[in-house]
């Protein structure tokens, strides 16, 4: 029942001869190693999982990858490296926002999904934004300062 | 050996603590892991300072049974206090050996040397000589004598800033946790849980749950411990979703939802036992009573519990982010049947910990499978609904609180009466084991009756005691220890609950003098940090500006000093309450004497603050018939984003005060505020958790 495809993980191609029903994340942290997406509860209630899928923040526990040929999935991984921040995780270490971590990557995808389509959000705007992601460390606000930090970063750059 | 803690005593050897390594920094051993909480970074900025380094000079082992020191568990805020007080013992001792010998070398006194960045000066100037050139000479395979007194704190330059953390940036970019870890050929595992000691697997369709699979997958059985091992994560979860559905088993526990509740288990027979002062309570004393409840509460990681494992040649080495890697060994090692020094287990980081959580036990699964298949590096993680069913809860409680009260208004005696299930049944501890043990043919004797002893911090009744000043104060506890789930640790254990009850009745009793409640407070207590703590507290939240309430705003205040010899957290929270509560506002002082990293404790205290919030409001275990029916985030909601207040957490400068525990200070003070505002906003009192909107409004009809 599996057939060869293409999935396309921050910007690269990648050809899977896997069965088209494995979850998204499965793809990610087994077959291309990419481990930032994080498992929490496979059932879409807690957002550790979540990728950008074209640009959108979406759960990746349980979706068929099957259903992602031509579409571009970006992890966290894509948005910086540990060399290369992107200024939402510069963000988040000038702000110290994260206690365990295990929830950031999440949080980081649906904050980027936030900040491409609306450069200049309110508190209220990230705490929606941010509403699907569980942490329950408590590092909430941290996390919504680091968030409303790195959207005026990133309006500077672009002005 | 005066002064040397017990972490001190318990691994007198300065090398498990300290080695001087080639790449010229120092690597730090712990006993204590890291759990979120930020304990790493503290831990070596103390080191640091006592040898001179830099903050990048140190490395940091935590964990490990095979070269590290054994601290127990990590666990009640014992860490900085503990494991910090011997790191500053034996770092000051290291640097004087070094010194001396640097001071042979170059022919000069002692006196004349100092160290910059590792690096020996003498009267100011570089030498060539630096901890690396003398380590060589240096006998840290000897003990620690506790004799070289540590720096003054005056002199503190890296102890009291705010390092960032040493873990965070990899965490931010997609790595750092045990569950990314991968070892060469590693296969995947899920396990079928035996539903209750007892249980026997009478029928399971091994046909079914392949076929469900759908990628080859190992069925091991080891009597009544299941688990699905394969090479395919994915074909693995699925054998055991499907697994759990057509698994037969003999003999499973039964829950009852009423079980669930705070008031059956308070009706169970109990152990009884009275601390504190005598009772002898006057006839006629006048005197007030009230009674609160809360029901089970979950740990609710984010991340599930995950270890790996593998067995080779008799040796079994774990990796496992459980809260202490000595017990872990102990207890696997026993379990197993194998000698203790055949076991290693490493501790890698996990998700948040807040206490005795499924962690250990994943470990233990991941042992019994890597023993049946040697050779062969296992990784196994829970799965979601396991977690939330298996983990050890926090049991429910009742408290009921009685003052007397002397002519003036004032407790003149007082006792907290307290009905729970245990709150400290770590494996090993008071005839605790690891879950699995239960599927054992050879079964572990049941668990004795035993909650952790007041002296040592206390379990149900920690911070049962009032710190106000009151002639006679006294805990009365009914240990339950019948009841139909594991119970354990979680942050705060019992004092969220009783200083909840505590906080309420000193405000019903002020309210009844007329009086405001912190001016009340003021007048009975005499400890001058808690004096400070709650003043401060007052002032950040504006206090004074306080209306009569009623109108379905309110400001209530909580305090206490954890554990009744740790940190003080005093909290004011300000709430709008209509048909639900809502938070808007925390503000929350806390006196930590020495502080270690400023942020790391705000960071910690926000957190707690946070976590409490939602004990309060949200969070609540149920049972049905199959057992724990709160498998996940829909059933066990906890809070959101959209649920939080504004924060202000400040520290009061008390450098002078020995370092004191701060990460679960704050849990009681919230709540107890939390319930104080409703009370002031509503005119009525709900004293039973969580305060939802069904309480809410039934309290409000009958009002
Ligand atoms: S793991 Fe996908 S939402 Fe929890
Ligand atoms: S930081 Fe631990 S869950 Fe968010």
């Amino acid at each position: 029942m599996s057939q060869p495809f293409t999935l396309t993980v921050n910007g690269r191609d990648h050809s899977l001869d896997i069965p088209a029903t494995t979850p998204l994340l499965d793809v990610l942290r087994n077959h291309l190693g990419l481990k930032g997406s994080r498992y929490g509860c496979g059932l879409e209630q807690c957002g550790a999982c979540m990728v950008l899928i074209d640009g959108n923040a979406e759960y990746s526990c349980s979706r068929e990858v099957g259903t992602l040929a031509g579409r571009c999935v970006t992890t966290v991984e894509g948005l910086g490296s540990p060399e290369a921040l992107h200024p939402l995780q510069r963000a988040f270490l000038e702000e110290q926002a994260g206690q365990c971590g295990y929830c950031l990557s999440g949080i980081l995808v649906s904050a980027k999904a936030l900040l491409d389509r609306n450069p200049n959000p309110t508190r209220a705007d990230v705490i929606a934004a941010l509403d699907a992601n569980l942490c329950r460390c408590g590092s909430h606000p941290r996390i919504l300062r680091a968030v409303l930090k790195a959207a005026a970063t990133l309006r500077q750059e672009v002005a | 050996m005066a002064g040397l803690s017990n972490s001190l005593k318990d691994n007198p050897r300065l090398d498990r603590w300290l080695k001087f390594c080639d790449d010229r920094t120092v690597r730090v051993g712990t006993g204590k892991v890291e759990l979120g909480q930020g304990v790493l970074t503290a831990l070596a900025q103390i080191a640091a300072e006592e040898l001179d380094l830099r903050i990048d000079q140190i490395s940091m082992m935590s964990g490990n049974t095979a070269e590290g020191p054994g601290e127990g568990y990590t666990a009640s805020s014992w860490s900085i206090e503990h494991s910090g007080g011997a790191i500053r013992l034996v770092a000051a001792e290291v640097r004087e050996l070094a010194l001396k010998q640097a001071a042979l070398r170059l022919n000069a006194s002692p006196d004349e040397l100092s160290v910059v960045e590792g690096v020996f000066l003498r009267n100011g100037t570089p030498t060539d000589f630096d901890y690396w050139a003398v380590a060589g000479d240096l006998d840290l395979a000897a003990e620690a004598t506790g004799t070289v007194l540590p720096k003054s704190s005056n002199t503190y330059r890296l102890v009291g800033t705010s390092v960032p953390r040493l873990d965070l940036p990899a965490k931010l970019t997609g790595s750092g946790f045990i569950h990314d870890m991968v070892l060469p050929d590693m296969l995947h595992a899920r396990t079928l849980r035996q539903p209750g000691r007892g249980a026997t697997l009478a029928a399971l369709d091994e046909a079914f749950v392949r076929r469900k699979a759908g990628a080859d997958i190992s069925i091991i059985r080891i009597d009544n411990f299941v688990a699905f091992v394969g090479a395919d994560e994915t074909a693995v979860r699925a054998a055991a979703v499907a697994a759990a559905d057509c698994a037969v088993w003999s003999d499973a526990r039964i829950l009852h939802p009423e079980q669930a509740t705070a008031k059956w288990v308070a009706a169970q027979p109990s152990h009884d036992r009275l601390i504190g002062a005598p009772v002898e309570e006057p006839a006629g004393a006048h005197g007030a009573s009230l009674t609160f409840t809360r029901p089970f509460l979950s740990h609710g990681s984010i991340a599930p519990s995950c270890a790996l494992a593998v067995y080779r040649d008799g040796a079994l080495t774990v990796w496992s982010h459980a809260q202490g890697m000595h017990p872990l060994r102990d207890n696997i090692a026993k379990t197993l049947g194998l000698p203790p020094e055949n076991v290693t287990c490493h501790h890698v980081q996990g998700g948040g910990c807040y206490g005795h959580n499924g962690a250990d036990d994943a470990a233990l699964d991941a042992a019994l499978l890597a023993r049946a298949l040697p050779n062969q590096p296992i990784r196994l993680m829970w799965r979601r609904e396991e977690e939330f069913g298996y983990e050890p809860l926090s049991s429910a409680m009742t408290v009921t609180v009685h003052a007397a009260l002397d002519a003036g208004g004032r407790p003149r005696d007082w006792t907290t009466e307290i009905w729970s299930a245990a709150h400290g049944q770590r494996p090993g501890v008071g005839g605790a084991y690891l879950l699995a043990a239960d599927a054992m043919k050879e079964q572990p004797p049941e668990r004795k009756p035993f909650d952790i002893p007041l002296e040592r911090g206390g379990g149900a009744d920690r911070n049962g005691i009032p710190l106000y000043d009151i002639d006679a104060k006294r805990i009365s506890y009914h240990l339950i220890h019948d009841v139909p789930v594991r119970t354990s640790s979680l942050r705060g254990l019992g004092a969220t609950l009783n200083v909840f009850a505590i906080e309420a009745l000193m405000d019903e009793l002020a309210a009844r003098e007329g009086e405001d409640p912190v001016s009340y407070r003021l007048s009975t207590l005499s400890d001058p940090r808690a004096r400070r703590t709650l003043e401060k507290a007052a002032a950040m939240a504006g206090w004074s500006l306080r209306d009569a309430g009623g109108a379905g705003r309110g400001l209530g205040i909580g305090l206490a000093r954890y554990k009744n010899s740790s940190a003080y957290a005093a909290v004011v929270a300000a709430v709008e309450v209509d048909e639900a509560v809502r938070v808007t506002d925390i503000w929350c002082a806390v006196d930590a004497g020495l502080v270690i990293n400023p942020d790391g404790i705000v960071s910690q205290v926000e957190g707690n603050i946070v976590q409490a919030i939602s004990w309060t409001l949200i969070e609540e275990v149920g049972f049905d018939p199959q057992g724990i029916s709160t498998l996940d985030w829909q059933s066990y909601p906890v809070i959101r984003f959209s649920d939080i207040p504004e924060i202000h957490v400040e520290l009061i400068e008390a450098d002078q005060h020995e370092a004191l525990g701060v990460g679960e200070c704050a849990g009681g003070p919230t709540a107890a505020a939390i319930g104080n505002a409703v009370a002031h906003a509503l005119g009525i009192r709900i004293c039973d958790m969580p305060m939802t909107r069904e309480r809410i409004m039934a309290a409000a009809l009958n009002a």
